[in-house]
């Protein structure tokens, strides 16, 4: 029963306050994209024992989509911040930089 | 013979005697008692039959870790099977039943497994699987199945109530033990907020019974002075009768406290499940003694030798006159110097150290006990009870020195710290040698959203065994998490513990250590499930060598006591057997719970309504009083129909579908979503959401529209309203609402979140009646107050206004291919526009009708339905729905996915109407044969049913399936076995089976 902060509205949720959406940063492939793309965009899935960046939602709370970054082994929470970006934000990069040196997170480092 | 002491009862009130019934039989017990300590004081050693061979079982031990044990208690709606009677408190009344035995406890038929245990071996199950099946079916499943299940479940609905309740603390404390209550005093005393969670009644664990001394005072006096200090600190809370029942993510801690189970029928819950949240936890769990692996330790009247002194000191109980007691450590000793002093003999300590123990050896020498060292028992004489022993050197391989006549032994293999709570959620162990125990790594615990420790172990759950070394470990424990959460603790120093001095402990996991097969064929690891040492030597010669694996083959710890007794001797055999050091064999995962919980108490209040709250339309009473047959769709509850006296339901679903169809019929659509889009950019993202094109809806029309996942199949359906510039209005599925309001929400946040559009699901706002028939138009004229004609309100628009001064918006869809009026007004005037429609209706005969004429009527008129046209893996294509799809658009969501090569392929089956040649009703779900087989030996199939009905419109059997090459077989008959065999025939038609042209709604 993880804890999290929704970045929204400020609450410390706890897991049966959320929904779960799996991996974060996703880059949608639609019509013209090559099936290998494709493929990845739809099944393909980051599953590490370590630094990993999620997708929550604040369902019974606010309502909002945010992101946390997380550690999936020691469930140290590195930060939560706004679904409305496509890569995580500096202060959680270093916030992760600062615990785990040189960590990577597919293009993320 | 167990009896009861005369002198002794240190938490009994023998003033109150308390009767009680064991397998019917009147016994007696004192206030104080638990029901194990009375039933040994009536000298019932004998309380159950092992699970696979029917053993003989008798009382082990004092505890939680109690393997055998396990009785029935209460009657009816009280009754609850394996219930532990060494922690289940006396009470007046109480009524026990042992369990696995028939005819009775002491002629069990069952126990013929025993003599048949050569062919139950490690592996029974995985090898009798493979074996031929026939062995299976007439040899061991008989055989198996009479015997099998732990218990009786309860047949009445529970009559107790229970609840939920949620803390938040700075410290947790897991153990009411000298370690729990001194770590919870300077946590408490540094200002932290503690709770401190005692799992039986009693405070101090069982230093009281061990002896010594702290501060210079007696244990019990220590105890009462730190429990009275606890009790006058406003930060600290404690609670007795509430076990730690599990650890879990960031501080999560489940409690479980017994409320009322030594009191029954006083007022409130029974059980209480606390949901708590720590910011740290203390696991002051203590200690868990280890059987001894000796030919017939399963022998009632072997027990383990700290059990026997509870029962002598808190209880009152002698489980025997004779007791020999055997041991590899010197804590043993305290129960002989115990039974001594009471009165009682103790013909001799075997201790299969060559040197003995240290101090209290000496002790037990001077009380004139026999002390052999270097020896052990070559087996135990008896088979109901204990007879005596035959004695061997430990270093040997049995031969017989010597028997001794006793009626109860005392074993000791050495302690395992309960790492339980440690482990549940993470926390590692490391093996600690000179103490022969697993015990928490300190470095490797528990870590919390910080990314830092937040559980700590504390006394002799973290290894501390003498009570000096408890004492000081949970004080700096508790100190410690009232820094970690931000207190200054004290800078007082630790009690001082006092006890004699102890001689190391040498591991001994099997006695003697040569042990030849007979004598490791009797010796038991696992007295539930009846796993002996040679069971675990025989799964490693199998070539089981991970710990879990042979857990499974074996059966090794997975009963309800979870290996508490078990698994350390357990895989310590295994490590023998493998030769491999006991660290790298490694222990099984510790899983919560810590000992089985209600499911009263999981389910807390939620039960009855209260599980699922009901989800009610505005015409819900309505329907109640007039006799709705409910279906439930999602969380609400839907008329299926309404039976009039005497009618079957088919006969209330055909008169609705008829009357509808000849005259007016009336439908409670409230449950439909209905989710408001709205701004800037609502056409944009609607034409993204939908496979069909909704920017260029013009306001005032409808279009019915059809959403898929990003994997192309098919996910909802409805009517799309255009309300003005920049508002859309989307009708979705009964079951959809909540659903695609959450995906819409989904796609907007995460994905085009720069896209200015609103979403609101209103479902709930509005009350929404259809009104259908071919006199839908008279009754609305008949209301008054709105043109409701072809020509201004023509099919697929909609309008505002106020029928029968009710303001409404009526939407002309219709998905019975009838004259209908779709009518949505304030969910606060639905009944009343709904009583108005009925009054004014009566002329026409107005039929109210449910979901099942609903259906048929759509599959008259071949319109899908989700849920049964889809199942997840059906895309439009399959179901002729390419005219709902736009060709304009360059994407929309699962257009990708249906451009991939399995989704246009020509073989996909597709929709058609399916027609019985004898007019009777297709089976649903049933699947078309083909000529041949699959890969599997199965007959090949090549389509399937996924709607069928009896038309009253028609007069016969109609059904939608789907079907290779289906809408190019028009007319061929296809075979559709029924499972009783026989073949139902039936035709492929257009699945449009009444009016074609969609005269009658289009009018
Ligand atoms: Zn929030």
């Amino acid at each position: 029963m993880l804890t999290l902060q929704c970045p929204y509205c400020g609450v410390q949720a706890e897991e049966t306050e959320l929904h779960a959406g799996g991996e974060a940063h996703l880059k949608r492939f639609g019509p013209g994209a090559s099936d290998e793309d494709f493929e990845a965009y739809l099944f393909m899935r980051e599953n590490p024992k370590g630094v990993h960046f999620e997708r929550w939602r604040h369902v019974n709370g606010c309502g909002k989509w945010f992101h946390a970054a997380r550690c999936t082994m020691t469930l140290e929470v590195f930060g939560t911040y706004s679904a409305q970006t496509s890569e995580p934000p500096q202060s959680i990069r270093a916030a992760i930089s600062a615990k785990r040196p040189g960590w990577q997170w597919k293009d993320f480092a | 013979m167990s009896t009861r002491l005369a002198h002794t009862g240190r938490l009994l009130t023998k003033a109150r005697q308390i009767a009680f019934t064991f397998n019917g039989k009147h016994l007696t017990g004192f206030e104080g008692d638990t029901l194990a300590s009375a039933l040994l004081a009536n000298d019932q050693m004998l309380v159950g039959r092992s699970f696979k061979y029917h053993r003989p079982r008798g009382i082990i031990a004092s505890g939680a870790e109690e393997p055998n044990a396990l009785v029935g208690l209460g009657t009816g709606a009280s009754f609850e099977p394996n219930q532990r009677a060494t922690t289940t408190a006396l009470f007046d009344g109480l009524a026990a039943a042992s369990q696995n035995h028939w005819p009775s406890l002491d002629f069990d038929v069952g126990a013929i497994n025993n003599r048949l245990a050569r062919f139950f071996p490690a592996g029974f199950y995985y090898k009798t699987f493979m074996a031929p099946r026939a062995a299976w079916k007439h040899l061991f499943e008989p055989i198996v199945r009479h015997s099998a299940g732990l218990g009786k479940a309860p047949r009445d609905r529970d009559a107790d109530t229970y609840e939920h309740f949620y803390a938040f603390t700075d410290v947790l404390v897991i153990g009411g033990g000298v370690a729990g209550l001194q770590a919870a005093l300077a946590a408490g005393r540094a200002g932290a907020q503690v709770l401190l969670l005692e799992q039986t009644p009693h405070y101090g664990g069982r230093a009281p019974v061990d002896g010594g001394k702290i501060n210079d005072l007696p244990v019990d006096k220590f105890v009462e002075q730190i429990v009275a200090e606890l009790e006058t600190m406003p930060n600290v809370t404690l609670r007795l009768r509430c076990m730690g029942a599990g650890v879990y993510d960031h501080g999560y801690v489940l409690g479980y406290e017994q409320l009322s189970d030594h009191t029954p029928g006083i007022p409130g819950p029974r059980h209480r499940l606390w949901k708590i949240r720590a910011k740290q936890v203390i696991t002051a769990t203590g200690a868990i003694e280890r059987p001894l692996s000796f030919a017939g330790n399963d022998v009632p009247g072997v027990m383990l030798a700290a059990s026997v002194r509870d029962y002598a000191v808190n209880y009152g109980v002698s489980v025997g006159d004779r007791t020999v007691v055997v041991t590899n450590n010197d804590d043993a000793y305290r129960t002989a110097i115990t039974l001594k002093t009471l009165g009682l003999e103790v013909p001799v300590i075997l201790d299969a150290r060559t040197k003995g123990g240290g101090d209290l050896m000496v002790q037990a020498r001077a009380l004139g006990v026999r002390v052999e060292t270097g020896k052990g028992i070559a087996k135990v004489l008896g088979t109901k009870r204990v007879t005596g022993v035959a004695i061997c050197t430990q270093a040997g391989e049995g031969a017989v020195l010597e028997e001794i006549a006793c009626d109860a032994v005392a074993m000791s293999g050495g302690w395992s710290p309960v790492v339980h709570l440690w482990s549940h959620c993470g926390g590692k162990l490391i093996w600690d040698a000179a103490q022969a125990m697993f015990r928490p790594d300190v470095d490797k615990a528990p870590t919390g959203a910080s990314g830092e420790a937040f559980v700590l172990a504390a006394g002799t759950a973290n290894g501390a065994l003498s009570l000096g070394a408890v004492l000081s470990d949970a004080d700096a424990a508790g100190k410690a998490a009232a820094t970690a959460t931000g207190h200054k603790p004290k800078s007082d120093s630790a009690p001082q513990g006092e006890t004699p001095a102890e001689a190391l402990i040498e591991p001994v996991w099997m006695m003697p250590q040569g042990a030849g097969v007979k004598l490791r064929m009797k010796s038991w690891l696992d007295f539930q499930n009846d796993v002996k040492v040679s069971d675990v030597q025989l799964a490693a010669q199998e070539g089981y060598e991970s710990v879990e694996h042979t857990k499974r083959y074996t059966t090794l710890g997975m009963a309800t006591d979870q290996g508490k007794l078990s698994n350390i001797n357990g895989l310590a055999t295994l490590a023998r057997a493998l030769n491999a050091d006991i660290p790298a064999v490694g222990t099984t995962t510790f899983r919560p719970p810590y000992t089985p919980i209600s499911m009263g108490a999981i389910a807390g209040e939620a039960r009855g309504e209260i599980f699922q709250p009901l989800r009610r339309s505005p015409m819900h009473a309505w329907h109640e009083e007039n006799g709705a047959y409910w279906e439930p769709v999602g969380h609400w509850r839907r008329p299926y129909c309404y039976p009039r006296s005497g009618e079957t339901h088919a006969d209330a679903v055909a008169r609705e579908v008829n009357q509808t169809r000849a005259s007016l019929g009336l439908l409670d659509a409230s449950t439909l979503g209905k989710i408001i889009v709205k701004g800037p950019d609502a056409g944009r993202f609607l034409d993204m959401l939908y496979t069909n094109m909704m920017s260029t809806l013009a306001v005032g029309k409808c279009r019915y529209g059809l959403m898929c996942s990003e994997n192309g199949f098919l996910s909802d359906d409805g009517v799309v309203a255009r309300i003005d510039d920049d508002t859309w209005l989307c009708h979705t599925t009964t079951g959809g609402a909540d659903r695609i309001h959450a995906h819409m929400e989904e796609w907007l946040q995460t994905e085009w979140w720069d896209w200015q559009v609103y979403t609101a699901n209103v479902t709930e706002q509005y009350a929404q009646i259809a009104v259908v028939g071919p006199n839908g138009r008279k009754l609305l004229e008949k209301l008054g107050g709105m043109d409701v004609s072809r020509e201004t309100l023509p099919f697929m628009t909609w309008a505002d206004g106020a029928l029968a001064g009710i303001g409404c918006r009526i939407y002309r869809i219709s998905f019975s291919g009838e004259l209908s009026y779709e009518i949505a007004v304030p969910a606060s005037q639905g009944r009343a526009l709904w009583d108005k429609l009925l009054a004014a209706g009566q002329e026409f005969g107005i039929t109210p009708y449910g979901t099942e004429a609903l259906h048929v009527m759509r599959a008259e008129k071949g319109f899908i339905m989700i849920g049964d046209e889809t199942d997840g893996t059906v895309i439009p294509q399959d179901l002729g729905l390419n005219w709902a799809i736009s060709k304009k658009k360059s994407d929309y969501l699962g257009k990708r996915a249906q451009e991939r090569s399995h989704m246009a392929d020509p073989n996909r089956w597709k929709l058609v109407g399916l027609e019985t040649v004898d007019g009777s009703v297709l089976p649903d779900g049933a699947y078309a044969v083909a000529e041949g087989v699959n890969d599997n030996g199965q007959k090949a199939t090549q389509g399937r049913v996924t709607s069928t009905y009896h038309s009253p419109t028609l007069g016969k059997g109609i059904a939608m399936g789907l079907v290779l090459h289906g809408p190019d077989r028009m007319g061929e008959v296809l075979d559709f076995p029924r499972i009783d065999g026989s073949v139902a025939q039936a035709r492929i038609v257009d699945p449009v089976f009444f009016d074609k042209d969609g005269e009658k709604q289009n009018v």
